[in-house]
C-alpha cells in the first residue's frame, strides 16, 4: 500500500487543478451567458479571436 | 409604487437618460469619459441577432464597446459619457430589434449576479469535494480496513470539513435566522443533519470507527446547493428582466418663475406653484389649467382610448400625457395627495388583504421538519434504552435517520420543476416574477381582463382607409403630418401604407385642443374635433376633415392585440369564466366585448371598483387571474390570486403583477396556464416520490441497518429521479 503515498496526493492535486480551472472560469465571467456563448461559436466573426 | 415616488427610474422607454446626480449609478458613471448603459432586447434569439445587434451598435460613433448577453436578452454598451441612449434605441429599432433602455435596476441585477456567482462557487467546491471523498469512500465500502480505512477517513475529513464550512453557509445562515425567530424551516433539519453527520464522522474517525458519513454530508450539501442555485438563477433572470424594462416616470417639472421656467425636482414642487407642461410630456402633479388648451391621453390612468380635450379651468391629474398644446397649470395637490399616489396606497391595501399564499414547498416543510426531528429524537431515545446507554450507537443511528430522511429530493422537488417550467415560458416570452406564481396559476378558474392596452393594443387605427377618397386623404395627410396626436399619427401611418402623397398646403397651424388648420390654394382646410369643424359627431372615435365647408369623417378603432381572439376562444372552451373590466366608455367596451364574445363586462370602472370586483370574486371562492396594464389596474393586479401584465404596461403595473408577458402575442397566457398546471402536477409527483422513498428508508434507518453506502445510494437515486421527473414539466 506504499503506492498510496504518491497516488493520493497526485489525485488530490489533479482534482485541485480542476477546481482552480473552475474558479478561473467563474471569475472570468464564463458562466454569464451560456446561451449566447453556445451560439457565438457558430459565427465566423469570432474565428480569429474571441470577442472581448 | 407611484411614478412620483421612485425618482430613480427613468422616463418612457424611448427617451430615458440617467437622472443626473440622482443615484449612485449616475455618480459612478460621471467619473469616466465613457459610461455603461444596458439595453433590454426582448426579441433576440439567435446567432444572427447577436452579430446584428453588436455590429449595428458599433456602427455608431458614440459606441465604444457592445456585448450582447443572449441568456439575459440584454446588451451591455459603453458609450461617450455625454451621449444619450435614445440614438441607440432608434438605431436598433431601425435594424429591426426591439430595444428598451435599462437603468437603476442594473445595480440590483449585478447584486443578483454576485449572489448567483457565489452560489455557483460553493456548488463547485462541494462538487469537487464530494467526488474526491466519494472515491475514498468507495475504497472503504469495498473493504479497506484498519490503518488504510483510518487514513482514508482522515483524508476525507481534511477535505470535508473546510468544504462544509464554506459551502453549507447558506443553509446555516437561513437555519439560524429561522431559529432566532423561533420557527422551523427546511434548513434547520438540513443544517442539523450536515453538522451531526460531520461531527459524528470526526468522532468515529478519531476512535478508528467503521462508519463515517463525510460523503453523505457532502452530497447532501451538493444536491441541495444545486436546487438552491437553480432557484436563484430562474428567479433572478426573470426578476431582473422584469425590473429592467424602463417605464413612465416624471422626475422633473418645469416651474414658472419670474426668470422663466426652471427644472425642478418633483419633490420640491409645492401647492400653488405654476408649472409648464409641454406637449408630449407627463402631467407631474394634480392641478388646474391656468392657460392653454390641449388634449390629454388618459389611457394609462383610466383606460379611456380617446384623448380628452381640455381648456382653461379644467383639472388635470398626475400621470396623464399632454398631447398637443403647452399648458400652464397650478399645482393643487402634490406628492402623497395626488390621485396617482392614492392609487399606490390602494395597491398596498390590496396586497395586505390578499390571503397569504402558502407555497407547496412551505406546506411540505411544515409537515416535514418537525416529523424528522421527532423521529431522530425517538430513534436516539429508543436506542439509548435498548442498548442500555450506548451514546455512540444511539447517536449514530439518530444521525443516520437525519441523513437518510434529509430532503435532498424535497430540496430539488420545487426548484427543478420551476426551472424547467420558467425556462419554457421564458422562451414563449413570459417572465415569472414571483416564486409561487406558477403554482397559483394552476389553481385559476376565472380570468379578468382589462381592455385598453391589454386586450387591445391601446393605439387607434384608421377604419377602412381604402374607402376614403384620395384627394381628401391627401389633404388630411398633409394636415396630420405635423401633429403628435395619436389619431393623426394613426392617420399618417395608414396614409403612408396606402402610398398617398400629401397635398402641398400653406400656413399650417395647430390649434391645441381642437385640431390643425391650413390653406389649400386659398381655400381654408381644417382637421380636428367635430364641434370645431362644425360636423355632426359620430358615436365612434373620429376626426373630421373640413375642406371649405365639405366634411369628411375619419373614423378610428382600437386594434385587438395579437392572439386576443384565440385566447378568449380557448379560455371559453376550457371552461374558464371570463370577465372584462374597463375604465373606458360604454360603447367602446361593449364593442370589444361583443367582438370577443365576453358575456360579463363592465365599463366606466374606477380603479377602486376594479379592485373591489376582484376581491368580491375572491370572496366567492374564485381564483382570479388578472390581466391588466394600466395604473387603474394595479390594485386589482395586486389583489388577484395571480396576475399578469404585458411588457408595454406601466412600471407600477409590472411591479404589482406576478408575471410579465414580453411577447406581443396574448395567447401565450394560455401556455402559461397549461405549463403552470403541469408544473404543479410534477411538483406534487416529486413530493410523492420523496415521501415514498422516506417511508421505505426511515424504518431501515431507525432500526439501525443504514450503512453510509445505503445512505449515499438512496440519496443519489432519489435526487436523480426527482430531477428527471421535473424535465417532464412542459
Amino acid at each position: 500500500m506504499d503506492v498510496l503515498v504518491y497516488l493520493i496526493p497526485a489525485s488530490l492535486i489533479l482534482g485541485g487543478l480542476g477546481l482552480a480551472a473552475f474558479f478561473w472560469a467563474l471569475k472570468s465571467d464564463q458562466f454569464d451567458d451560456p446561451a449566447g456563448d453556445s451560439r457565438r461559436i457558430l459565427s465566423d466573426e469570432f474565428d480569429d479571436k474571441p470577442k472581448g | 409604487m407611484s411614478a412620483t415616488e421612485t425618482p430613480s427610474a427613468a422616463a418612457c422607454p424611448g427617451c430615458m437618460t440617467l437622472p443626473a446626480g440622482n443615484t449612485a449609478v449616475a455618480k459612478a458613471l460621471a467619473e469616466g469619459p465613457t459610461r455603461k448603459v444596458h439595453l433590454s432586447l426582448p426579441s433576440i434569439h439567435c446567432t444572427a441577432c447577436i452579430n446584428g445587434v453588436e455590429n449595428g451598435l458599433m456602427q455608431l460613433d458614440i459606441v465604444h464597446t457592445a456585448r450582447v448577453n443572449l441568456t439575459r436578452k440584454r446588451a451591455d454598451v459603453t458609450i461617450d459619457r455625454e451621449a444619450e441612449v435614445e440614438p441607440l434605441l432608434d438605431h436598433l429599432c431601425a435594424l429591426g430589434y426591439e430595444a428598451y433602455a435599462l437603468d437603476g435596476a442594473t445595480l440590483q441585477a449585478s447584486d443578483a449576479d454576485r449572489a448567483a456567482h457565489e452560489l455557483l462557487m460553493r456548488l463547485g467546491v462541494a462538487g469537487f469535494a464530494m467526488m474526491n471523498v466519494m472515491l475514498l469512500s468507495v475504497a472503504v465500502w469495498s473493504g479497506a480496513s484498519d490503518a488504510t480505512r483510518d487514513l482514508f477517513h482522515w483524508i476525507s475529513a481534511a477535505i470535508a470539513i473546510p468544504t462544509i464550512a464554506f459551502s453549507s453557509q447558506p443553509f446555516f445562515k437561513s437555519a439560524l435566522m429561522a431559529l432566532k425567530a423561533a420557527r422551523l424551516n427546511m434548513d434547520v433539519p438540513i443544517s442539523l443533519a450536515i453538522l451531526l453527520a460531520a461531527g459524528m464522522s470526526i468522532y468515529e474517525t478519531s476512535v478508528s470507527g467503521h462508519h463515517a458519513y463525510f460523503d453523505a454530508a457532502l452530497s447532501l450539501t451538493f444536491f441541495l446547493l444545486a436546487g438552491r442555485y437553480l432557484d436563484q438563477k430562474t428567479r433572478s433572470t426573470a426578476r431582473s428582466a422584469a425590473a429592467e424594462l424602463a417605464a413612465m416616470e416624471v422626475p422633473y417639472a418645469l416651474k414658472l418663475t419670474e426668470d422663466g421656467h426652471v427644472r425642478t425636482p418633483i419633490a420640491e414642487v409645492v401647492v400653488g406653484d405654476t408649472l409648464l407642461v409641454r406637449p408630449g410630456s407627463n402631467i407631474p402633479v394634480d392641478g388646474t389649467i391656468l392657460k392653454g388648451a390641449s388634449e390629454l391621453d388618459r389611457a394609462l390612468l383610466t383606460g379611456e382610448t380617446d384623448p380628452v380635450a381640455i381648456a382653461q379651468g379644467d383639472t388635470v391629474t398626475a400621470g396623464e400625457v399632454n398631447l398637443t398644446g403647452p399648458l400652464e397649470i397650478r399645482a393643487d395637490a402634490v406628492g402623497e395627495d395626488t390621485v396617482l399616489h392614492s392609487l399606490a396606497s390602494l395597491v398596498a391595501i390590496a396586497e395586505a388583504s390578499k390571503s397569504r399564499y402558502n407555497s407547496l414547498a412551505d406546506r411540505a416543510a411544515k409537515i416535514y421538519a418537525p416529523v424528522v426531528h421527532l423521529l431522530a429524537l425517538c430513534a436516539f431515545i429508543a436506542w439509548m434504552y435498548v442498548s442500555s446507554g450506548d451514546v455512540r450507537l444511539a447517536l449514530g443511528i439518530a444521525t443516520a435517520t437525519l441523513i437518510i430522511t434529509c430532503p435532498c429530493a424535497l430540496g430539488l422537488a420545487v426548484p427543478a420543476v420551476s426551472t424547467v417550467a420558467s425556462g419554457r415560458l421564458f422562451r414563449k416570452g413570459l417572465l415569472i416574477k414571483h416564486e409561487t406564481a406558477l403554482e397559483r396559476l394552476a389553481e385559476v378558474d376565472t380570468v379578468v381582463f382589462d381592455k385598453t392596452g391589454t386586450l387591445t393594443a391601446g393605439r387607434p387605427q384608421l377604419d377602412q382607409p381604402s374607402a376614403i377618397p384620395a384627394t381628401e386623404f391627401a389633404v388630411a395627410l398633409a394636415l396630420a403630418e405635423g401633429s403628435a396626436h395619436p389619431l393623426t399619427g394613426a392617420l399618417v401611418k395608414a396614409g403612408r401604407a396606402q402610398g398617398i402623397v400629401p397635398t402641398d398646403l400653406t400656413d399650417i397651424t395647430e390649434k391645441p385642443g381642437y385640431g390643425i388648420e391650413a390653406k389649400w390654394g386659398g381655400k381654408p382646410v381644417r382637421l380636428g374635433r367635430a364641434t370645431w369643424v362644425g360636423a355632426h359627431p359620430a358615436p365612434v372615435t373620429a376626426t373630421y376633415l373640413d375642406i371649405d365647408g365639405q366634411i369628411t369623417p375619419f373614423t378610428f378603432a382600437d386594434r385587438l392585440r395579437i392572439g386576443a381572439k384565440e385566447l378568449l376562444v380557448a379560455l371559453r372552451d376550457q371552461g374558464y369564466q371570463v370577465q372584462l373590466l374597463s375604465g373606458d366608455t360604454r360603447p367602446a367596451v361593449e364593442a370589444i366585448a361583443k367582438e370577443l364574445g365576453i358575456a360579463t363586462w363592465q365599463a366606466d370602472m374606477l380603479p377602486a371598483e376594479k379592485a373591489n370586483r376582484v376581491n368580491a370574486l375572491r370572496d366567492e371562492g374564485r381564483r382570479v387571474l388578472m390581466v391588466g396594464d394600466g395604473l387603474n389596474d394595479t390594485a386589482a393586479l395586486a389583489g388577484a390570486h395571480v396576475s399578469l401584465a404585458p411588457a408595454s404596461a406601466l412600471d407600477a403595473a409590472r411591479v404589482a403583477a406576478d408575471m410579465v408577458l414580453v411577447s406581443p402575442d396574448l395567447s401565450h397566457t394560455l401556455d402559461a396556464i397549461r405549463i403552470g398546471r403541469s408544473a404543479k402536477r410534477r411538483i406534487l409527483e416529486n413530493f410523492g416520490m420523496a415521501a415514498t422513498y422516506n417511508m421505505i428508508s426511515i424504518p431501515i434507518a431507525v432500526l439501525g441497518f443504514a450503512s453510509p453506502l445505503a445512505a449515499a445510494l438512496a440519496m443519489s437515486t432519489s435526487s436523480v429521479l426527482v430531477s428527471l421527473n421535473a424535465l417532464r414539466a412542459r
